[in-house]
């Protein structure tokens, strides 16, 4: 039963359902930052156009910054913008940036406490006909062993809009990750959102399907074949605890799913909570330790086993 | 304080300097040693604007140390500025010290960035330095950086979006001392000509003898005359400064005087240094 307090959309799983790009909220929610708050500046790694940036340059010429093909010098410029006052977004795709520049962010963004936001755009096997060297699978993982980075996937348009704006306001390092394909729009703006709270969008008794990213969507129409309860779990670090040691404890049974490997994401961080707090029968879908291919988003999702009748199937395994 | 007088406070500063490494029984000392005459004239001829007792003030200059490795002689400077008490040197990269082995900008009031890992520190006071213009601010941005860090891409990186952006605001000074830890510079990798290399990125590069304080004084306060792009002061010194068994060997970059033996002998080395009338004899004058 779908959760009414997640004021989903009507028409969840019509056919023609709304499909926009999560990166698209970032950019409006980047404009949304701007136009809050004039110290919010955003830095791009010559990827104005397909980040998204482009909308907030569009807007506030004079608050962006083209770095060029340098991801580590755009992360490091924007931790000594914020040293002054500044609140920088940073943009490229994220096998760039996290990927390239990881030390930097570590030491002058973690460490050294600077509330810059990172922005990774083309994330997932979803990014298509670019192949595996622009499909990360990683950056979950490597962002989230970071002391002080919180580490958010949003689901969707809306969602990416409010993540944005609300990262612009949390005073903390911050990544969120975003795809490239257009992918449904089932949560609406009254949708509730609030950084390290997990949404419990269908209610469900015989297993808990915990999801990140566009693939929430896949878990939902899962959920419809196996009773499943979906946790829409946004912000993978701090990860709600409360809320999956409950419905945990509720179902005894749990699937994690994510557009992402499954040692060190979404997978590895609901497993580490569980198996010292409420350890239940679990399985985990996403990427199994290898690289991603060129090919179409939607046979991408299906090769890789990262489409809804995966799910049913690996909840199947726990009943 | 006259030039005299600012000589006499390098040594004392190396003095210190000195006694820390001993206690803390690691870091390093060629470095350090080598840029003691730059921090001073830095830290007391009137270059940098600092309030130790407000070291948030909003119209300080920032000071980012990029090779953090060196950080012995910034920690010494700011003691003797006033940001803490000299005692305090003698807990240098013990536990629960706000002197970390390499500076953590949270842990010690005064330092602007945490650094160690080479060659973030052009783009971060370039960060700063493009920011504070943004806000029509007037402070002045320096970053001290080693000759080593140049084979760092970041270094670069940095160096070419200050010289787009034309960083008036913002100063360099390079620790030219031509030692990294496996070696001398030009065999490891090459960097010459450093300042050919840098007027190409569209700096404005002055090259001075790093021990002779008049023209650090000279070449900082030039870099603020130039109004229309960033400057370099590529600072020639001798690593190991003042000690002598230590100087130009690159052996000493990454450890500290041990025993007794080697700390009198260093500590005699810049006694010396002071009965000389505090002078500084370098083979760049």
């Amino acid at each position: 039963m779908i959760n009414k307090k997640a004021h989903l959309v009507k028409d969840l799983f019509s056919e023609k359902i709304e499909k926009v790009p999560t990166r698209n909220g970032y950019g409006e929610g980047l404009v949304e930052a701007g136009k809050k708050n004039k110290d919010v500046v955003a830095l791009c790694a010559d990827l104005t156009d397909s980040t998204r940036t482009k909308m907030f340059k569009d807007k506030f010429p004079e608050r962006f910054i083209e770095i060029g093909v340098a991801e580590q010098n755009l992360v490091t410029v924007a931790s000594g913008m914020a040293a002054v006052g500044k609140i920088p977004f940073v943009s490229s795709y994220g096998a760039f940036s996290p990927g390239r520049n990881w030390e930097q962010i570590r030491t002058t963004i973690c460490y050294n406490d600077r509330p810059v936001n990172i922005g990774g755009a083309h994330t997932g096997v979803s990014v298509g006909p670019d192949g595996a060297t622009h499909q990360i699978l990683e950056d979950i993982a490597i962002m989230r062993a970071l002391p002080n980075m919180i580490v958010i996937a949003p689901c969707d348009y809306h969602e990416s809009r409010k993540a944005t704006a609300a990262a612009a306001e949390n005073g903390k390092p911050t990544y969120i990750r975003f795809a490239r394909e257009k992918t449904p729009v089932f949560t609406t703006k009254m949708t509730p959102f609030q950084i390290g709270r997990a949404e419990v969008f269908r209610m469900g008794k015989r297993v808990t399907i915990v999801a990140c990213g566009p693939l929430v969507y896949e878990a939902l129409m899962a959920a419809e074949e196996v009773d499943g309860e979906v946790i829409d779990c946004h912000t993978v670090k701090p990860i709600d605890q409360d809320t999956i040691l409950m419905s945990a404890k509720k179902t005894g049974r749990v699937v994690t799913v994510e557009e992402h490997q499954i040692t060190g994401g979404l997978g590895g961080a609901v497993a580490e909570l569980l198996v010292e707090q409420h350890p239940v029968p679990m399985r985990r879908v996403g990427v199994r330790d290898r690289f991603g291919e060129s090919g179409e988003p939607d046979e991408l999702l299906q090769k890789f086993g990262l489409k809804a009748k995966n799910i049913v199937a690996a909840a199947k395994e726990l009943f | 304080m006259t030039i005299e007088e600012l000589q006499d406070k390098a040594n004392a500063i190396r003095e210190d300097l000195i006694k820390m490494l001993v206690e803390a029984g690691s870091g390093h000392s060629a470095g350090p040693l080598g840029m003691a005459d730059v921090f001073t004239a830095l830290y007391f001829g009137g270059l940098v604007k600092y309030d130790p007792k407000n070291p948030k003030w909003e119209e300080r200059d920032y000071v980012v140390l990029s090779n953090g490795h060196i950080c012995p002689i910034l920690y010494v400077a700011m003691a003797h500025a006033g940001f803490f008490p000299t005692k305090e040197l003698m807990t240098l990269r013990k536990l629960g010290t706000r002197l970390q082995g390499h500076p953590h900008r949270t842990a010690l009031p005064g330092l602007e960035t945490t650094s160690g890992p080479l060659g973030s520190g052009t783009s971060q006071a370039a960060g700063m330095a493009y920011a504070l213009r943004m806000d029509e601010k007037k402070n002045r941005v320096f970053v001290l950086q080693s000759d080593g860090e140049q084979d760092a891409g970041n270094t670069w990186e940095g160096v070419m979006f200050a010289g787009k952006y034309r960083l008036s605001n913002l100063t360099a000074i390079m620790d030219r001392n031509n030692i990294q830890i496996d070696g001398n510079t030009e065999d490891i990798m090459p960097l010459e000509p450093l300042k050919e290399k840098y007027e190409a990125f569209n700096w404005h590069v002055i090259e001075i003898d790093g021990h002779n304080i008049e023209q650090v004084i000279d070449a900082v306060n030039e870099a603020d005359a130039i109004a229309e792009k960033p400057t370099l002061v590529l600072a020639h010194t001798i690593p190991g400064k003042g000690v002598e068994f230590m100087e130009k060997d690159f052996a000493w970059h990454g450890k500290p005087p041990m025993g007794p033996g080697e700390a009198m002998q260093a500590l005699e080395d810049i006694h010396n240094l002071r009965t000389l009338g505090g002078k500084i004899v370098s083979e760049h004058e």
